[in-house]
């Protein structure tokens, strides 16, 4: 028993529980977990959980799973660290975090977080239900469906329909902005500013939405240069 | 002989998933098919009831995983068609009962003896949906032409590409022409151009459906319904016969599209 339960770590961060996971088989540490929670339920009521599944390569099975068996036991799922693309990919599509503010001693001023360069890249159409968060830029080619989201500190670039929901600069960045061929978004917002509804237009054209000088969150007609 | 396993899902509840599976298994079984269906909706079986098979049921599929009965003893044979078959869900059991090897441990064992193996999927993206997903070499997506039953489809879609179970076919059931005239339906073109899949039939709304359903026959043996027809079509589409679509709509405009969009992969 005492090897079992020292498989997974787990401690308290800021924003509530984080189980770190090593990479003895997932069966056993799943189960280790389990145990844990079952010899202090006390301690894990009602908590946010987040796991660091290391290199672990996990399915949405799997994921749905633990899920399942921890939300049974009134834990919350909320977030996913992952090295593996797949294991990452697999959270977004539950709509799982996978990326979690690191504890750190003081808030650090956030507008200098997206004057980051660095950009993920996703090669792919954004389904229903998916949910990607990046502390840079993001660019996507492909669409984002309605049901979808994405939270990026910096810039969002879609190089397809958004009908889904885009927040940029979500750390407070005014000045990051989001373009897309087709910007019938459901829901736009850059630092604490909310679009209105967009209309799907019949023949769309590329648009950039920015934070205009009155402050009001507004789209226009693209063009590059 | 070695059956194609066949499975029918949707996300949302009430768009037609087991409708669709009680006429597609029929409509094989008519083409001389040997065809077994499997109840995945543990808990809520009603399969049975569509293929008016209900008060035949003596072991089910929980039975046959816990071993108190063999797999052929749950297989109810048809009243119409001696080589199609149902094994039915549990009622009184919830759906932990079953696991996803289990229902590839039964496909497995179907296979050698059936043409194809079709399983109704719960609502949902729990349990259910993953045991019913589990064994499919084919899934078909079941959608209706409303906002909210075509988000839950692409979702579903989504996971289906994550696990590797390829990219499905899309059924578009309860379609009103009239409706999408008018513009207060979702035309197929809107829907095929969200989900980016493989249209494999669509059907009309026709209150026949309903009436077969009560009836415990499905519409696919009624020749002049014309959801019927779609079923039957969809049907040979899965023997892998080119059917052209019907013309649900006389109107040029929705015809075309649906041509240019099918031809798409
Ligand atoms: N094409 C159709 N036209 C009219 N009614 C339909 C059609 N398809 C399904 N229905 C009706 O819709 C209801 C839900 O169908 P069902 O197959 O039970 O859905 P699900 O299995 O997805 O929950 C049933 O009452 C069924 O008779
Ligand atoms: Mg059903």
């Amino acid at each position: 028993m005492e090897q079992i339960t020292s498989l997974v770590q787990i401690k308290g961060i800021r924003d509530g529980l984080l189980a770190t996971f090593s990479d003895a088989p997932w069966e056993d540490q799943y189960l280790s977990l389990l145990a844990q929670i079952g010899e202090r339920p006390a301690f894990f009521q009602g908590a946010r959980l987040a796991i660091d599944v290391g290199s672990q390569i996990l399915k949405v099975n799997d994921l749905v799973d633990l899920r399942d068996h921890l939300s049974e036991r009134n834990i919350t799922l909320w977030a996913v660290i992952s090295e593996s693309p797949t294991t990452e990919h697999t959270s977004q599509l539950l709509g799982l975090a996978t990326r979690i503010s690191k504890p750190r001693p003081q808030e650090k001023t956030h507008v200098d977080a997206a004057s980051d360069d660095t950009a993920l890249f996703v090669n792919k159409t954004l389904r229903s239900g998916t949910r990607i968060e990046f502390p840079g830029n993001i660019v996507v080619m492909g669409d984002v469906n309605p049901g979808a989201e994405i939270v990026a500190e910096g810039n969002v670039i879609v190089w397809g329909r958004v009908r889904g929901m885009i927040h940029a600069g979500a750390k407070g960045n005014r000045s990051a902005f989001i373009c897309a061929l087709d910007l019938s978004a459901n829901q736009l917002r850059i630092a604490d500013e909310v679009s209105a509804m967009l209309k799907p237009q019949k023949d769309p054209k590329p648009e950039i939405a920015s934070i205009n000088s009155e402050g009001r969150l507004q789209a226009e007609l693209w063009h590059t240069g | 002989m070695t059956a194609q396993v066949i499975t029918v899902t949707s996300g949302k509840g009430g768009v037609g998933k087991t409708t669709a599976v009680a006429n597609l298994a029929t409509a094989l079984a008519a083409d001389g098919k040997k065809v077994v269906c499997m109840d995945g909706d543990i808990g809520l079986r009603n399969l049975d009831v569509i293929m008016g098979l209900e008060n035949r049921i003596v072991y089910d599929i929980v039975d046959v995983i816990e071993g108190r009965c063999k797999l052929k003893q749950a297989m109810i044979r048809d009243k119409h068609y001696p080589d199609l078959y149902l094994i039915p869900a549990a009622q009184t059991r919830d759906k932990n009962a079953v696991s996803p090897s289990d229902m590839t441990r039964i496909c497995n064992d179907l296979r050698p003896d059936a043409d194809f193996v079709i399983i109704d999927s719960p609502a949902g993206i729990e349990r259910g949906f993953r045991n019913a997903i589990a064994p499919a070499d084919r899934v078909l997506v079941v959608t209706n032409p409303e906002v909210s039953a075509v988000r839950d489809a692409d979702r579903v879609v989504g996971i289906l590409e994550a696990e590797e179970k390829g990219s499905p076919s899309l059924i578009l059931n309860r379609l009103n022409p009239t409706l999408v005239r008018n513009n207060d339906m979702l035309s197929a073109e809107d829907v095929l151009d969200l989900l980016g899949i493989q249209l494999i039939g669509i059907v009309p709304e026709d209150e026949s459906v309903i009436i077969g359903s009560n009836r415990g026959a499905p519409v696919v043996t009624d020749a002049k319904s014309r959801a019927g027809q779609a079923f039957r079509n969809i049907a040979k589409r899965l023997q892998g016969q080119e059917i052209p679509f019907m013309d649900l709509e006389q109107q040029g405009g929705l015809w075309g599209a649906i041509q240019k969009l099918t031809g798409r992969k």
